[in-house]
């Protein structure tokens, strides 16, 4: 690669002939000098270390309000809150709802929105638990019911997506429809029933730890790891950036911008099915009563964590751990035996208090 | 132009004479990691036109954001009509009658000119606008403007860039301003609406309204200045000029800090046999351009010269192929390119540096390296993973090469001038070896010094065997920088042969004709 890189001859031609820079711009030159220093940490590799660095760095006002939480935690219910299974439990609650914030990320950072994740959780929970799924899957092995709600997820985000970037329908109101359709159809498609899970080893499977951790915790972990590595390290995560930062730039710089929206709806599409997997092991069912309303709890954490909703900024660690501090809360309050309506209180003072600190450090870092 | 016997040299000086309006000591306004303004000074008197000079990064734009409100001063006083204000606030400073035209026109597109003109402070009762007085209201405005033909209903994202100015300045009157300023104003116009442009703003300054004018056309200047401040690095290095005395040499001096001229880089010749590397055939689309035919051969520079909305922009993008083509066809190297298909066209290797940098080139929160190498990520991927280092590592090479300042990779665009956000677009496209670049005004907005150091950045492109095609709305870059010119009217080429054959004075001509009947 590093002879590649050195070759633009033409623009060596083209320095030997420019004229030596001028003498009176020295004073921005000393300016820039200063700026450079301070935007080192986050050049080169991307060990562990820097990852925590950079990301709990800039998420500051996030990581404190967990901390809060958690302390809030500790003295209202110490001895059940502060056990490694109740952490386990948040985790596994986490789980779910932080692999559809992950794809959220990506299709807010581009510039969308997303408001049938939901809806798609519910289809593919529904249509991979069918008797006729259900049935293959027995003959066969499981993985015919995991195959089955991916690839639903993904149908759902591709028609998504083609609605968004070909239709030219604003991605509100194309997932507003696909909410109701997708929906609609794991009502048809169920009968309105729960559908039981019988397939034992798709229930060991997904029900296991691994060493002592949750399955589901651990495909919540690789599928974080994985979105990070995608959204920083990638030619993918760097057009989607462009693509939500000013989508005219990026299509007159040659990149597919309609093409990479599709891409988009349909990772996220993609993770409502892995999604779907996960909470059908944890309730052992298929419904069309599942994922509701988890539109909102995914933007919310999206947001909150540090992504901005116009796009063309985004951070997984930051979706991380506003999906962390959510299920936190959800448990806190549990574990107090608080009632649901002033959960729902305490979420929307988060969201503001959260969003309220972000602003104020990221207006003060330089 | 009309009779205005406020424009006779008597009335001139009278106006320079008129009282103190504004006077602003010691300004001072740091932002992280830049002292964007270090001590300017700027008196305004009533009734004058006060220009600012300044390279671009020299705080006229901060200076205006101070003025207008937006930004506050960490130090340094501001009196109006002799008293010390506080101004906190947008609106601390409309109310003491100061106002602001910017670049990027701030108008709401989808609502009516009447609308416009009195947004925030729309003529009502009990909470109900009064539609029909601001619409009479908006009427008397713009006929106050001798611009009464503009209907005071119409949808203003329907207006000319023109049309909106006159709507922005109507605004600016609806508040009563005493003190306009106008931020290049006429970046955006045709020289006809500048004539327009200036009737307007004599009107206004025989009312006894100050405009502070700031604008890169020096001839503008002496057409329309009364006196001059120039600002340099963030501070007043002279004020109180006369605008039409002063020497050219003598502002460009202050500016930069040293004296040059506007030099055009010695052509090279064109050998007959260096291929043919663009060809347009009978290129047109409806109501922009018709039968547009022209060629380029390796290291050639094709200018396109004519008037805003003659379809010299709309050309550049459709052979780029951000539009599509109704008919002809674009070869790149004898291939034909689909029609409407940006990728391929940057797959052959052609590049398009657009008219407007902020919104069609840049990713002005992203670190100067991304922007560089968008258009080339594969080269710095190996299974999709992004190599930075060696991105940056060839950003690094090109910024250097091209004195992009200030100097590092990884600063967000946003902080860049103008002329630097050019080179990095430049740069970008010196990354991928194009054979063909486009350039649409690539010195807009891109200060005297810096537009040297472009103009010889593009000869040596050419230099090296690229091909070029030029638009500029500066009859004097086109001439001086092209090999072979191509005139606009209308949508039509009406003339095309060697630059040396044409002068200014007959560009002009071709491009007036019909249309200044």
């Amino acid at each position: 690669m590093g002879e590649e890189v050195a070759r633009p001859e033409s623009a060596d031609a083209a320095a030997t002939r420019t004229d030596p820079p001028p003498a009176d711009r020295q004073l921005s030159g000393e300016a820039s000098g200063q700026t450079t220093t301070t935007a080192g940490p986050r050049n080169g590799g991307w060990t562990a270390s820097s990852l925590l660095r950079g990301g709990v760095g800039r998420n500051l006002g996030l990581v404190i309000a967990l901390v809060l939480l958690c302390i809030v935690g500790i003295v209202t219910a110490g001895d059940t809150f502060a056990t490694s299974a109740n952490v386990l439990t948040i985790l596994r609650l986490a789980a779910v709802i932080g692999v559809i914030s992950i794809g959220m990320t990506f299709v807010i950072t581009g510039g969308g929105i997303d408001l049938s994740v939901g809806a798609i959780v519910a289809l593919s929970s529904v249509w991979a638990t069918t008797l006729a799924t259900q049935q293959m899957a027995a003959d066969f092995h499981w993985i015919f019911m995991v195959s089955t709600a991916l690839l639903v997820g993904a149908a759902c985000g591709l028609v998504n997506g083609l609605l968004v970037a070909y239709g030219k329908i604003v991605p509100f109101i194309a997932t507003l429809a696909m909410l109701a359709g997708a929906r609609g159809l794991a009502e048809i498609l169920s009968d309105r029933q729960t559908q039981i899970i019988n397939n034992n080893s798709f229930l060991d499977f997904f029900g296991a730890s691994v060493i002592g951790v949750p399955v589901l915790v651990w495909m919540f972990l690789l599928v974080a790891a994985v979105g990070w590595v995608l959204l920083n390290r990638t030619t993918f995560g760097r057009r989607t950036f462009a693509v939500g930062g000013n989508a005219e730039a990026a299509r007159l710089a040659g990149i597919k911008v309609q093409r990479h929206r599709v891409a988009l709806y349909v990772l996220l599409g993609l993770c409502c099915g892995i999604a779907a997997v996960m909470l059908m092991a944890r309730t052992t069912t298929g419904s069309a009563t599942h994922g509701n309303l988890y539109e909102l709890d995914a933007i919310a954490a999206v947001v909150i964590g540090g992504t901005l909703l116009s796009g063309g900024r985004g951070t997984i660690v930051g979706t991380v751990i506003g999906v962390l501090i959510f299920t936190t809360l959800n448990n806190v309050f549990t574990l107090n035996n608080l009632s649901i309506s002033a959960q729902s209180v305490a979420k929307g003072l988060i969201i503001v208090i959260a969003v309220l600190l972000q602003q104020r450090l990221a207006a003060r870092a330089p | 132009m009309t009779e205005a016997p406020h424009t006779s040299p008597n009335g001139r000086s009278a106006r320079g004479d008129g009282e103190e309006l504004l006077r602003m000591t010691g300004i001072v306004k740091e932002f992280p990691g830049v002292r964007a303004l270090d001590g300017v000074d700027l008196d305004v008197r009533r009734g004058e036109v006060h220009c600012l000079l300044g390279q671009n990064g020299a705080g006229k734009s901060t200076l205006i954001r101070v003025l207008t409100g937006a930004h506050q001063p960490d130090s340094g006083t501001i009196l109006v009509n002799g008293n010390e204000v506080a101004l906190n606030t947008p609106a601390d400073s409309m109310r003491l009658g100061i106002a602001a035209i910017y670049q990027e026109l701030d108008l709401v597109l989808d609502l009516t000119v009447a609308e416009n003109v009195f947004l925030g402070h729309e003529p009502s009762r009990f909470g109900m606008t009064r539609r029909h007085e601001t619409n009479v209201r908006a009427r008397e405005l713009l006929k106050g403007l001798g611009h009464g033909e503009i209907p005071a209903g119409r949808t203003v994202g329907l207006l000319s860039a023109a049309g909106q100015q006159v709507v922005s300045m109507a605004r600016a009157l609806s508040r009563d301003a005493q003190l306009i300023v106008m931020d290049e104003p006429s970046a955006v116009l045709d020289p006809e609406e500048v004539a327009n442009l200036f009737r307007v703003i004599r009107d206004l300054t025989a009312r006894g309204v100050a405009v502070v004018y700031i604008s890169h056309r020096l001839e503008e200047i002496r057409q329309i200045g009364d006196r001059v401040t120039v600002l340099k690095d963030g501070a007043t290095v002279a004020t109180g000029l006369d605008a039409r005395q002063t020497p050219t040499s003598e502002l460009i001096r202050l500016m930069t800090g040293r004296s040059i001229e506007y030099v055009f880089p010695p052509r090279q010749e064109i050998l007959s046999t260096a291929p043919v590397v663009l060809e347009v055939d009978d290129l047109s689309r409806p109501r922009e351009f018709a039968e547009i035919a022209f060629s380029v051969r390796a290291g050639e520079i094709l200018g396109l010269a004519g008037l805003v909305g003659s379809g010299r922009s709309e050309i550049l993008e459709t052979v780029y192929g951000a539009r599509r083509a109704a008919t002809g066809v674009v070869r790149v190297d004898g291939v034909e390119l689909k029609p409407g298909r940006v990728q391929d066209a940057v797959r052959a290797g052609v590049g398009l540096a657009p008219e407007e940098r902020k919104s069609q080139a840049l990713l002005l929160d992203e670190a100067v390296y991304k922007n560089i190498t968008v258009s080339s990520m594969g080269r710095f991927a190996s299974g999709g993973f992004l190599n930075a280092r060696a991105e940056k590592e060839a950003a690094e090479k090109l910024t250097r090469a091209l004195d992009v300042r200030p100097a590092g990779v990884e600063h967000p665009v946003r902080n860049l001038s103008g002329g630097n956000q050019q080179k990095v677009v430049l740069a970008r496209w010196l990354l991928r070896d194009c054979r063909v670049l486009l350039l649409d005004e690539p010195t807009r907005g891109v200060d005297v010094g810096a537009r040297s150091e472009i103009y010889g950045l593009i000869r040596n492109l050419a230099a090296n065997g690229v091909a070029i095609v030029l638009v500029s709305s500066e009859v004097e870059e086109v001439l001086g920088l092209a090999d072979r010119v191509v005139v606009m009217r209308e949508g039509r080429a009406v003339y095309s042969g060697p630059a040396q054959e044409i002068d200014e004075h007959r560009v002009l001509d071709l491009v007036m004709e019909g249309s200044a009947v």
